[in-house]
This record gives C-alpha cells, sequence and structure tokens, in this order.
C-alpha cells in the first residue's frame, strides 16, 4: 500500500491505496465520490472523465498512484458555489442532453475542458471533441446544442448533418 | 489486474535502476498497458511511472534542426507544440484516439508498443527519426521489427525521438471508426534527399516503408505518379477489410497525403 494524498474538489484528501488501484476505484469507493462513472473500463466510453491538473483523463485508465500531489475536479465539484447548476449543467437540463445521465458526469467533465480552451467551438469542434464520449440514449444532438448554449452561442434548429 | 507497486522516479537514472527489478515494467500514459494489465495479458511485479520525470517531456529544436520530443510527452502536447516547426506531426498527434487519450498517452508509449494499427510509427520511419534510449540512439530504420516487435531491450527507456523536418509532408489515416486507430494510415515526407512513405495498418510485418512509391515520388512529386497499389498478400485481413481491400487503401491514402503535402 502507498499513502496517496491530492486535492480533490478543492479539499485535501488522503488514502492508503494498491499499485493496481485505479483513480475512479479511488474516487468512487474511498471518496464515495459517486458521480464518476464506469461504463466500460476499457477506455472507450467516457463516462469516468474527470480532470487531473486541469486536463480531462479517463480515471479508469490512470493508477490513483499517478494522482498524487494533483489537483482532481470531478462532476461533484462542478456546481457553483450556492449549489445550484453551473451554466454547462443547466444547459444540459434546458436542452435535455441527457436521457438515462449515465454518461452525463463525464460529458459534462468533456465539454467543460472544451469551453476552458475553446471558448467558442464550432459546432464540428464539439462533436470532435466528444469522439471519446460515449451516449446510448440521445442521439447526441441535444448533448451538442446544450454544449453550444453553454458557450453562449446560437443553438443549431437540426444539429444533424 | 494481477497486484504490483508503482514507483514514480523523478530522473531517467532513477528509473533505469528500478527498472532493473525482475518483471519490472515502465509505465508511460498507461492508455495502452492499463487495458493489457486488465486483461490480465501482463503481469509485471513493479510498474516504473515514466510521468514524473521532467526531463522526458517537452518538444524542442536541435542544432541540427532536427524537432526533439521528450519520450515521455504526450500526444496533446505534441499537438501544440510541434505545430508550427512539423504541422503534419502535430496533426498526426491531434488525431490519435479522444482528447482524454491525448492528454494521457505518450510518444514514447506508443513507439514502444509498436502497434501495427498506431499512427507515430509511420511518422517515425516516413521521418527517418531517431529513436534515443537511456543507452543509445537507433535509426528509425532498425528500430522497427514487425508488429508489436522494436530493437528495444528489456528495462530500455525511450528518453527522446528526433526528426529531421522535411520540406512537405501529410499523414492520411483512414480510421477505424471504432477504435479511431488506422485501417490504413500513410505518412509522406518530401526531403532534399528524396521522398519517404511509411504506412502503418495494413502490413502483417507492422509498419513498412513503400520503397516503390518513394522511387517514383522522389523524381515526380505528384499524387498522379503514385504506383498502383501494393499486392495484398501480407496485408492485415480481418472483419474491417480484406488484405486487397487494405492494398488498395495504400494506394489511395499515399495519394491523398501527397495531394495534402502540396
Ligand atoms: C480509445 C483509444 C484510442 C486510441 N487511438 C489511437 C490511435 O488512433 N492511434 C494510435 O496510434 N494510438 C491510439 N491509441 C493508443 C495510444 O496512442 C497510446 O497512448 C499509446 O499506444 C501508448 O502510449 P502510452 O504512453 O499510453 O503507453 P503505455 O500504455 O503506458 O505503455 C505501452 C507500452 O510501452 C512501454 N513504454 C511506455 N513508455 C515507454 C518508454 N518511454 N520507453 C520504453 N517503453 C515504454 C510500456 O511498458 C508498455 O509495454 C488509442 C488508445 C485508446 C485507449
Ligand atoms: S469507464 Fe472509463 S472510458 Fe469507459
Ligand atoms: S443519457 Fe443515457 S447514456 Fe447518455
Amino acid at each position: 500500500m502507498t499513502k496517496v494524498t491530492m486535492t480533490v474538489n478543492g479539499k485535501t484528501v488522503s488514502g492508503e491505496v494498491k499499485g493496481n488501484t485505479l483513480l475512479t476505484e479511488f474516487l468512487r469507493e474511498d471518496l464515495r465520490l459517486t458521480g464518476t462513472h464506469v461504463g466500460c473500463d476499457t477506455s472507450q466510453c467516457g463516462a469516468c472523465v474527470v480532470h487531473v491538473n486541469g486536463e480531462a483523463v479517463k480515471s479508469c485508465t490512470m493508477f490513483a498512484a499517478e494522482a498524487d500531489g494533483a489537483e482532481v475536479t470531478t462532476i461533484e465539484g462542478m456546481a457553483n458555489a450556492d449549489g445550484s447548476l453551473n451554466v454547462i449543467q443547466q444547459a444540459f437540463q434546458d436542452y435535455h442532453g441527457l436521457q438515462c445521465g449515465f454518461c452525463t458526469p463525464g460529458m459534462v467533465m468533456s465539454a467543460a475542458a472544451l469551453l476552458k480552451e475553446n471558448p467558442k467551438p464550432t459546432e464540428a469542434e464539439v462533436r470532435d471533441h466528444l469522439e471519446g464520449n460515449i451516449c446510448r440514449c440521445t442521439g447526441y444532438h441535444n448533448i451538442v446544442r446544450a454544449i453550444m448554449a453553454a458557450s453562449g452561442q446560437d443553438v443549431p434548429a437540426v444539429a444533424a448533418e | 489486474m494481477y497486484s504490483f507497486d508503482i514507483q514514480r522516479p523523478t530522473t531517467v537514472a532513477d528509473a533505469v535502476a528500478a527498472l532493473a527489478t525482475d518483471e519490472a515494467l515502465p509505465l508511460g500514459g498507461g492508455q495502452t498497458l492499463i487495458p493489457t494489465l486488465k486483461q490480465r495479458l501482463s503481469a509485471p511485479s513493479v510498474l516504473v511511472s515514466l510521468s514524473g520525470i521532467a526531463e522526458m517531456k517537452g518538444v524542442c529544436t536541435g542544432d541540427d534542426g532536427a524537432l526533439c520530443i521528450g519520450g515521455g510527452t504526450t500526444h496533446a502536447t505534441v499537438a501544440r507544440e510541434a505545430a508550427s516547426s512539423y504541422p503534419a506531426l502535430a496533426s498526426l498527434a491531434g488525431h490519435i484516439g479522444d482528447p482524454a487519450v491525448r492528454n494521457r498517452g505518450t510518444i514514447g508509449g506508443s513507439v514502444a508498443n509498436n502497434d501495427p494499427s498506431a499512427c507515430y510509427p509511420a511518422a517515425v520511419l516516413a521521418s527517418g527519426a531517431t529513436v534515443v534510449t537511456n543507452t543509445r540512439s537507433i535509426a528509425a530504420d532498425d528500430y522497427f521489427q514487425g508488429m508489436f516487435a522494436t530493437a528495444l531491450n528489456e528495462g530500455e527507456i525511450i528518453t527522446e525521438v528526433r526528426f529531421p523536418v522535411p520540406e512537405k509532408a501529410a499523414y492520411m489515416k483512414f480510421e477505424q471508426p471504432a477504435s479511431r486507430f488506422a485501417l490504413v494510415g500513410v505518412f509522406v515526407a518530401k526531403y532534399a534527399e528524396g521522398v519517404r512513405v511509411a504506412v502503418t495498418g495494413a502490413s502483417e510485418d507492422g509498419v513498412f516503408r513503400w520503397t516503390e512509391a518513394e522511387a517514383a515520388l522522389s523524381s515526380n512529386f505528384s499524387a498522379d505518379a503514385v504506383p498502383a497499389a501494393p499486392s495484398g498478400d501480407g496485408m492485415i485481413s480481418d472483419l474491417h477489410g480484406s488484405g486487397a481491400y487494405r492494398a488498395h487503401l495504400v494506394a489511395v491514402m499515399t495519394k491523398r497525403a501527397v495531394a495534402a503535402a502540396g
């Protein structure tokens, strides 16, 4: 076992992990932050996306020991300070960007990473950026619309090409 | 996964020392190795994480004008930092997998793994790059030795890859839509000494140079000069495409790459 210390959603946390403990396991099972989902566990679906030192990563494909000393943000850290939904989360609600909601934490974390780097993405850039996030329900159009809305841009009426 | 320890050295020397342990393996970005460990296809006793080694990260231009990329540099960093010096290479890095994979996966891991459908091996071979390890420098032509096989010895770490910058270059990838790896990918690079063409995704022997196309393009660098498709013998044949289909794609993607290089 190794001791790890990291900042998760602004709070310093420590724990004992094994070499093969994944970051998802540490977040979900040790810290009980179950908002980060595990869809595939094979780095395909993106439900587990969190930010490590500001960069989107698949937490099912990173060891907890490698996040020692890092700043981690999960979906639980995305709400506004008063607990209300942040602009991306609110847009997902407003534009029906979710149905079952399983992919949503990863979608929101990926969207947040995109908008930080590229505050006014084109629709094509949004779709391209979501390459690693799979949704079984929505058909993606409303997710793309939500992210366009969250970026303060006009929302495409029909997103499909 | 079987159980193992993780070590996080901060220098190449400490990593090399840690790798001297029996059954120790280097861990780059883990984007290939972690899925492999989950399938219990590998059972290391120790993983030596290279992600904390600052001297293995970054992109710079060497005295000879070559672009030097640290072995621990992520695909996302190459996409950003090589964009002005070697745009074809930056674009290749920027189209590997998806953004989260690019934030972890490294050039050293990709080149060490030498997946027959991976993108970087095509760039390394077409650029006549040099793979630098903790003990030696290996020319690309000697480095790749067939599917998943390389000149690396056990415990040897790729610390840097040096790319001579071509006059013109482009990489064209026909994506396998589910995995986003190359069904066939062709990297064309034009140097003063001649043109090099490297093909990934197609051959059962892994990445290879299409010498016929190199000869034709060295005398006439235009899409029309690309020869007829090579034979489908020895090309990968699977549910995504037959050997003949891949052979056909080799010529098509070469033409597109030459056209894109301009
Ligand atoms: C969803 C998904 C999509 C992908 N799409 C593509 C794609 O389109 N094109 C593509 O080319 N790749 C793709 N990949 C693979 C990706 O590029 C990996 O990052 C890369 O193949 C391995 O790099 P890594 O740093 O993650 O290495 P790891 O997974 O950590 O290691 C891979 C192997 O290399 C060894 N190793 C690692 N670093 C070094 C080093 N510096 N020196 C010596 N040995 C080392 C390890 O011991 C291991 O055997 C994809 C991966 C995923 C998960
Ligand atoms: S659970 Fe991590 S990518 Fe699917
Ligand atoms: S809303 Fe159900 S998977 Fe996306």
